[in-house]
């Protein structure tokens, strides 16, 4: 799967998902190769974090492939495809109330044994943010909201994955918060994690990402280069809510 | 002393070995509430099958009376230990048979199928030990602590070997599944699957796995529960696990449900109410004491003493 140096990492093709008979994903093809920050955009209802659950495992499609280094994943549950390498921050964070943050990422881990990889990484999610560090012993439900965000990234990174999935990191965010979690992105990339990442805030997401995808009703209906997008008309009057 | 204050320490203290035992069984309704929401209400028979399992083992072997030596030492351990592996595998298939299928079924469905597996596991009982009330023969040695150990002369308080037993099993097995649900990571992972059981699956937990483990040490200490009642009041029948489980299920409401101190908590109050009860009031109004405190409870505190209030996860 290596085409000029590019690796493919993850690949879906003509996916489709339900809830129940509700057709929420209705044939979403996508890839996105080893290192870069891909994005979806799309308004609420279209399907993104649909799309990011069906990936994780966390549901399956009743129609389609996806293949992740190769190997076909859509039958695999959520809990063995982290050990595979794919972690992620859901929607609305989720992380664990009554967890201390330390044990909230201590589960980030889970499915390492690995002990000083894992104190390493720790260590690198504090440096990431310091905030966590200093409230390690508080519980997670007592987090503000910006803070919880930074756990549920960190708990993500703490299964050192190689695919990290952000559902909407910035949702509900102060403006300062969310250019340090855009700033965050950037930087965890660079250190070479690769980065399926939904966000509403579709202009801060087309500034990080290398290439986009936008969804209306459970399918595709734009993919281009970042940059492209950006100058996109249909995408400018809708998405980055130009007149 | 007096009479009176030494017959109301002996009542304190009869309500905490009452209390002792309810805490384990009541461990198991807390623990398995905490992760998938059920009223196992089948839980209480765990404690009768620890108690003919094991009673089953001692016959089997034709141990003597009273335990001594490495019968004492190192056959008693061992039949703990067999006893709780058991009532935990048990406790295991009957989530396996009987509510895991019913897993994303309304909560009502399970509910009704565990009051049918109670029904179902006291009738097996009845067929396997009979339907009366079965000797448990004195196996443990029971010596007089204050007048034959201490030389001391109370006119009535009694404490014996048997007393130091039912604490010494049942403290440490209450401490240290506190300690394991607090501080291992398999027990964080538990805790974990209890709050939020997609975001579990998410960070890697296999949640079946961790339902199935809760399962087997709810079950575990349910049985050894009731190989400690067994050694310690030496009678039972078939419905015991009935009228234990009932009171069992109180505590843990009592303490806040799915609250693992809370269950130990609850267990405590209510192994005192019904001791002072019995005394003071007359055995046949215990449990209408226990029960109109749990309604005062349920009405004015839901979430229990120690459970959670809803804020925290509201955030
Ligand atoms: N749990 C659910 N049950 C039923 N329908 C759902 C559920 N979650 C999402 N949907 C529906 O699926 C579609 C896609 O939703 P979603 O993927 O959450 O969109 P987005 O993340 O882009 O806002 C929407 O029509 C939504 O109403
Ligand atoms: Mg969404």
């Amino acid at each position: 799967m290596t085409t000029n140096g590019v690796k493919r990492m993850l690949e879906l093709e003509n996916v489709h998902s339900y809830y129940g008979n509700i057709h929420a994903l209705q044939g979403i093809s996508l890839y996105v190769n080893e290192g870069e920050i891909v994005t979806l955009i799309g308004a609420n209802g279209a399907g993104k974090s649909t799309t990011i659950r069906t990936i994780s495992g966390i549901m399956h499609p009743r129609e389609g492939t996806i293949m992740f280094d190769g190997q076909p994943i859509h039958d695999i549950p959520a809990h063995d495809l982290v050990g595979q390498g794919i972690a992620q921050s859901p929607e609305g964070r989720r992380i664990f109330p009554r967890l201390t943050v330390r044990d909230n990422l201590e589960m980030g881990a889970y499915k390492r044994s690995d002990a000083a990889g894992i104190k390493e990484d720790l260590e690198m999610v504090f440096t990431l943010f310091p905030r966590l560090k200093e409230r390690r012993m508080q519980m997670g439900g007592t987090l503000s909201g910006g803070e919880q965000q930074m756990l549920a990234i960190g708990r993500a990174l703490m299964a050192r994955p190689r695919l990290l999935l952000l559902d909407e990191p910035s949702m509900g965010l102060a403006p300062v918060l969310v250019e340090l979690i855009f700033e965050t992105v950037q930087r965890i990339n660079q250190t070479g994690t690769t980065i399926l990442l939904v966000e509403q805030n579709a202009l801060m997401a087309l500034e990080v990402a290398k290439r986009g995808y936008v969804l209306q009703t459970g399918t595709v209906v734009l993919q281009d280069d970042a940059a492209a997008l950006m100058k996109n008309e249909m995408v400018r009057k809708v998405y980055l809510g130009e007149t | 002393m007096s009479l009176e204050l030494e017959l109301f320490i002996q009542q304190v203290f009869n309500g905490l070995t009452i209390g002792a035992y309810l805490g384990l069984i009541a461990l198991g309704y807390t623990m398995v509430y905490g992760i998938i929401e059920l009223i196992n209400f089948a839980h209480g028979d765990l404690f009768a099958f620890g108690f003919f399992i094991s009673l089953t083992i001692f016959t089997a072997l034709g141990i003597p009376r009273p335990l001594e030596g490495f019968n004492l030492i190192v056959v008693l351990p061992l039949i703990f230990v067999v006893t709780m592996l058991l009532s935990g595998g048990l406790n295991v298939l009957i989530d396996r048979v009987a509510y895991k299928p019913l897993r994303n079924a309304p909560r009502l469905a399970p509910l009704i199928t565990a009051v049918g597996m109670s029904f179902a596991l006291e009738a097996l009982f009845a067929i396997w030990q009979g339907p009366s009330q079965i000797n448990y023969p004195r196996y443990f040695p029971q010596i007089d602590i204050l007048r034959d150990w201490m030389g001391l002369e109370p006119q009535l308080l009694f404490i014996t070997t048997k007393d130091l037993f039912l604490f010494g099993v049942t403290i440490p097995l209450m401490v240290g599944l506190t300690l394991f649900v607090d501080r291992t990571k398999l027990g964080k992972a538990m805790r974990a699957a209890a709050q939020d059981r997609e975001a579990a699956s998410m960070v890697g937990i296999n949640v079946d796995r961790i339902i199935a483990t809760t399962f087997f040490v709810g079950g575990a200490l349910a049985g050894a529960a009731g190989l400690v009642w067994g050694l310690y009041i030496n009678s039972g029948r078939f419905l015991m696990g009935f009228e234990a489980g009932l009171m069992a299920f109180t505590a843990a409401v009592l303490g806040g449900i799915g609250n693992i101190r809370g269950a130990v908590l609850g267990a405590f109050i209510i192994g005192l109410l019904k001791a002072m009860g019995d005394q003071y009031i007359g055995g046949a109004w215990s449990r209408i004491i226990i029960f109109a405190v749990l309604i005062l409870l349920l009405v004015f505190r839901p979430s229990g003493i120690l459970g959670s209030t809803q804020s925290i996860e509201k955030v």
